[in-house]
């Protein structure tokens, strides 16, 4: 256990400083960052100042090792459009996301597996059937015209939610939160479904095809042998074998949810770090963007790290077979 | 009165090429602290009627007719009063009968607490003595599946069966998948238990020899109906009928001739979608009669066949 954890940190810290290379280089090459900064008018004197301020005159390496050195206390630098700290505007911003994120994935994983399991015990059954038929939409229609449809029919038809923005958020010690007031948990309910539909229709979808696996095992039989009760034999015996494959690709959602939540965000004028992605693209915004490829890469890699650790909490097999043990 | 009676147990499945009768008239006793086999070649309906005793036939399968009385009470209507409490069943492969995700101490105290008054500190006492019956020490109870060997993990599972203290046990072939000298270890650890307890066992099987050494009386099934029943002694010295009859021919043993062929019979048993009129087995029969082809012979003084009515 110990062992496959270091092993895993270093391979992560090794895609972390490949994905701040690319980041790097974007953030060196694309474009004239001078340029954009100080526009057409200035002199060559300024731009000279700016440049030495950057540290633009010094080698490639050392601008790799200094790049790396900042991003690890944080700083991502000046965003050319706003003037702002990088960081600052991310640490703004982030709460929105996360929480947003947090909110659809913990939808999705609830209902996916809910509607998975009953899916695959009836599979003929009247609601089984609407369910599916119901995924297919929810698999094949866009992000965006989900989004749009559910602020038509709740917001401008029902006029139950809010079709916009993230009013209500409440401050606690410097995180702004939606899940403590009831306007705050209203704004959260559109976007929280139009980001979590696909994600949710995923995870049922493998949770359902998993569990038809499962439900043919001997073991499945012989606790039916036994007398256990059917809700056990579902719930407990036969989903925690599905969860080796369910919980990897929750975790990988869950990477994708908050890496792209940029079209949600847009749909919605979320106040999150996918809208500051898509606006700092518009402006050639180059340390935003780059600054946003290292963070979304560090989600990913610390979440596939943690799915690797509840693989081995799960599946005692695995680990024995790592240690060699019988 | 005997303690388990089944009683003209007809077992239907409707697929589209049709109604297949699975079991037909299967009809036999059982009593208390007995070693019943069940032989019979693959698709024969031995392990049909195990699952049918317990209430485990899915759909499209159903019982069509007969009944099946424990303590003469019918259970037919209601499996889930008796399933794993009075009669629990071991299935064919050890190695897939437990949840590879859950220690055995978490699968036997779930069980004692499913069909037993013992909870907490009681059950895990109770599964200790188990594991002990069975040989394995107590602080195995916190392993997983993976870690014991097949012997073992069948043993786990007689185990897990005897956990609710049943009347019966239904046995499907708990040693098919083991090495010959684990299968005898296993059957004489499962006869030495239920010998203790008092528990009936069905044990269902295709091996004459597991017959022979572990059973008191046998059930001989064919294409879906019991042809012939008796005590082992007499199917093995005097089987009457020619079904079975030519399966001990075909046993081979160590006193036969080895520079001659075993005994074979010819044909296949007919698949459950193609069952001859008459009696099932005419087709394949060295003594078969005209009657033989026209009429079904029913199970009367133990054996179903034409040529012993008349005898």
């Amino acid at each position: 256990m110990i062992n496959m954890l270091i092993r895993r940190l270093g391979q992560s810290v090794i895609v972390l400083l490949m994905v701040a290379l690319v980041a790097f280089i974007m953030f060196r090459f694309v474009g004239d960052p001078i340029a954009v900064m100080l526009g057409q008018e200035a002199t060559e004197l300024d731009r000279e100042a700016l440049r030495e301020r950057l540290g633009l005159n010094n080698s490639l390496l050392v601008q790799y090792g200094s790049f790396i050195m900042r991003s690890l206390q944080g700083d991502f630098g000046i965003s050319y459009r706003t003037g702002e700290a990088v960081s600052s505007m991310i640490l703004d911003r982030a709460p929105a996301t996360i929480e947003l994120a947090l909110f659809s994935g913990i939808l999705a994983t609830i209902f996916g597996i809910i509607f998975g399991v009953t899916t695959a015990i009836n599979r003929r059954g009247v609601i089984s059937q609407a369910i599916m038929t119901t995924s297919l939409i929810g698999v094949s229609l866009p992000t965006f015209l989900i989004g749009i449809l559910l602020i038509w029919l709740f917001s401008v038809e029902l006029g139950w939610l809010p079709s916009f923005g993230r009013s209500g958020a409440v401050e606690i010690g410097g995180w702004h939160t939606s899940f403590l007031s009831l306007d705050g948990f209203k704004a959260l309910i559109l976007p929280g479904i139009t980001l979590g539909l696909y994600q949710m229709t995923l995870i049922m979808r493998l949770v359902r095809a998993e569990m038809l696996e499962v439900l043919g095992q001997d073991y499945i039989r012989f606790a039916r042998a036994r007398g256990l009760p059917m809700r056990k034999i579902y719930y407990y015996h036969a989903l925690k074998n599905t969860l080796v494959p369910v919980i990897t690709i929750i975790g990988l959602q869950f990477g994708s949810i908050i890496a792209f939540s940029i079209i949600t965000e847009s749909v919605f004028q979320w106040p999150g770090l996918g809208l500051m992605f898509i606006n700092s693209i518009y402006y050639v915004d180059i340390p935003v963007m780059s600054a946003y490829l290292v963070l979304v890469s560090l989600v990913f890699v610390t979440i596939n790290l943690l799915v690797d650790i509840l693989y081995q909490l799960i599946d005692p097999r695995l680990s024995d077979a790592q240690t060699g043990a019988n | 009165m005997s303690l388990l009676e089944v009683d003209k147990l007809c077992v239907e499945f409707s697929t589209r090429r049709g109604l297949l009768k699975a079991l037909n008239q299967v009809s036999f006793e059982l009593e208390k602290g007995e070693f019943l086999g069940m032989v019979g070649e693959s698709g024969a309906g031995k392990s049909m009627t195990g699952n049918a005793i317990l209430g485990l036939i899915d759909a499209p399968g159903e019982i069509a007719s007969g009944d099946i009385r424990l303590d003469g009470k019918s259970i037919v209507d209601s499996p889930e009063t008796i399933r794993g409490s009075r009669i629990s069943m071991i299935f064919q492969d050890p190695l897939s009968s437990l949840n590879p995700l859950t220690t055995i101490g978490d699968q036997l105290i779930e069980t004692i607490e499913l069909h037993t008054n013992r909870r907490g500190a009681a059950a895990k006492q109770r599964a200790i003595e188990l594991l002990q019956k069975i040989d394995i020490d107590a602080d195995r109870l916190e392993a997983y599946p993976h870690q014991f060997s097949g012997g073992m993990r069948q043993r786990v599972v007689i185990a897990l069966a005897m956990a609710s203290e049943p009347d019966i046990i239904i046995a499907d072939e708990p040693t098919t998948a083991l090495d010959v000298s684990v299968q005898a270890q296993v059957l004489d650890l499962l006869r030495s238990l239920c010998q203790a307890e008092g528990t009936a066992v069905i044990l269902i099987t295709h091996d004459m020899g597991v017959i022979g050494n572990w059973t008191d009386r046998v059930g001989v099934m064919y294409a879906g109906s019991l042809i012939e029943i008796g005590t082992t002694e007499q199917i093995i010295q005097a089987p009457r009928h020619p079904y079975t009859q030519g399966l001990i021919a075909s046993t081979p043993t160590m006193a036969a001739d080895v520079s001659t062929n075993l005994y074979q019979i010819p044909g296949n048993m007919p698949p459950l979608t193609a069952i001859p009129e008459g009696c099932a087995f005419h087709p394949r029969c060295p003594k078969a009669e005209q009657q033989c082809q026209l009429s079904t012979p029913s199970l009367v003084d133990q054996v179903a066949c034409h040529l012993w009515r008349d005898a």
